[in-house]
């Protein structure tokens, strides 16, 4: 059994570390904030000049000046504090953000992710993402483990044009979980879902990686 | 009760735009998404007539509203920007080849424009280095990290949107309307802020101010706000009498 989204992003959420600045991407990282541990604190940043993203707005409490990068209406929080787009992304480029969740395309081996662009496709652009994988300490990627016609997307090297080369920290997928010690070392399977044996998985993974 | 009034001050968007628009101009626009956009200065800019725009702004708005408008009436040329998603017509002209495009990472695109109004002709930076966005740039490698050349970025006209103003054009903006609006006050030869409120100097408390005074040439109270949400995300309220 595959994990689902929402397992997925438990498993991101495990990541999480009291007194963290933290940024989510689109998609399931975003679900990540739903499973950040009771009495933990940790603070989300939103792109575009935010710190201290809340919950999304009551119904009749929405408000048009208060968005977060996916340009959804959130809430403040009494710790909340606004600031330029040139002062957040001074937090990321700075390694003022602990840990990025993000989504991805493609995953390299030698942990180069690509996550924006499709060439031939419709191009929607880059977003923040190039800038988060440059500067936050710590990168997780959430994804699929392969793609809909069932190709592998954890692979030797990344096909689609790059959002950062040896970016990639640790890799959450719906069937495994792969790590490494560190940007200098391979990765290596951490855990499976349950009921995914090692041969299901090499059959689906071209990347290669360590044994657990 | 009159509105009040000064040198930097303007009845309308159209007159506040009135010689400095022309044909083929730079102007970055304020906003993220259509959060923080100077609503009425698009509209304005829009019925100027004017074409060959390359515009600096962070998203191409949407279809209606926003820079759309814009598109829809084949007055941009070149964008230059980090995401533009939410636009069909833009899609439509740029695979045809009418329209050209920049796409700048979001951080570096909001370096560029804070750089070239601080006076910095350009920096290094980590971000997109061996990307596509690398491609053509200088590249420096230090202490085996590789750091990308990107220069400043400067227009000839900026419109931006602020929540209060006063007739110095000192601004505050409003959460996270703020977002571009600042670095782009600061990078227009000519800065247009269009605000929902214009008040005396005086009443916005000096310590609170986001944007001074220096930075704004124009300044109007904008007639009207749409403040359209691009994507309204609710959650449900807890259940009455539950606890």
């Amino acid at each position: 059994m595959a994990w689902s989204r929402d397992e997925i992003a438990a498993r991101a959420a495990a990541e999480l570390r009291d007194g963290y600045y933290v940024n989510l991407g689109i998609g399931i990282p975003t679900l990540v904030a739903n499973f950040i541990p009771a009495g933990m604190r940790v603070v989300l940043q939103s792109e575009n000049g935010m710190l201290g993203m809340g919950p999304f707005p009551f119904e009749g409490e929405e408000d048009p000046d208060l968005i977060n990068a996916g340009k959804q209406t959130i809430t403040e929080l009494p710790s909340s504090s606004y600031f330029s787009s040139a002062d957040s992304f001074g937090m990321i480029r700075g390694g003022h953000i602990d840990l990025s969740v993000l989504g991805a395309m493609e995953v390299g081996e030698n942990g180069d992710l690509a996550n924006w662009m499709v060439p031939g496709k419709v191009v929607k652009g880059m977003g923040g993402a190039m800038d988060l994988v440059a500067g936050v300490k710590r990168v997780v990627v959430v994804m699929e483990h392969c793609s809909r016609d069932g190709s592998a997307k954890f692979k030797p090297r990344c096909e689609l044009p790059l959002t950062g080369t040896n970016v990639v920290d640790k890799l959450i997928t719906d069937l495994a979980i792969f790590s490494r010690a560190d940007r200098h070392s391979p990765f290596q399977l951490l855990e499976m879902a349950p009921g995914v044996s090692l041969d299901e998985l090499r059959t689906r993974t071209t990347a290669r990686y360590l044994p657990p | 009760m009159s509105l009040p009034t000064g040198p930097k001050v303007y009845a309308t968007a159209a007159s506040a735009l009135a010689g400095v628009v022309r044909d083929n101009i730079t102007v970055m626009s304020g906003g993220f998404g259509l959060c923080g956009i100077a609503e009425n200065l698009i509209v304005a800019l829009r019925d100027s007539g004017v074409k060959g725009l390359t515009v600096v702004s962070n998203n191409a708005g949407v279809d209606e509203y926003g820079l759309g408008m814009l598109l829809k009436t084949r007055q941009i040329r070149k964008m230059i920007s980090s995401y533009v998603g939410e636009n069909k017509e833009f899609e439509r002209q740029y695979l045809s080849g009418e329209l050209e495009l920049e796409f700048n990472p979001q951080g570096t695109l909001a370096e560029r424009i804070r750089a070239g109004g601080a006076g910095i002709w350009g920096f290094y930076t980590r971000t997109g280095a061996g990307t596509l966005v690398a491609e053509g740039k200088e590249q420096r490698v230090v202490d085996g990290e590789t750091w990308v050349l990107e220069k400043g970025l400067v227009a000839d006209l900026s419109i931006v949107k602020a929540w209060r103003g006063d007739t110095e054009g000192n601004l505050i903006y409003r959460k996270t309307a703020r977002n571009f609006n600042p670095m782009m006050a600061t990078a227009g030869r000519v800065t247009v802020a269009e605000v929902e409120k214009l008040v005396e100097p005086g009443e916005l408390a000096p310590d609170q101010i986001h944007t001074p005074g220096i930075f704004v040439q124009r300044i109007i109270q904008g007639p009207a706000y749409r403040r359209q949400i691009e994507n309204r995300t609710i959650r449900k309220r807890p259940a009455a009498g539950v606890s």
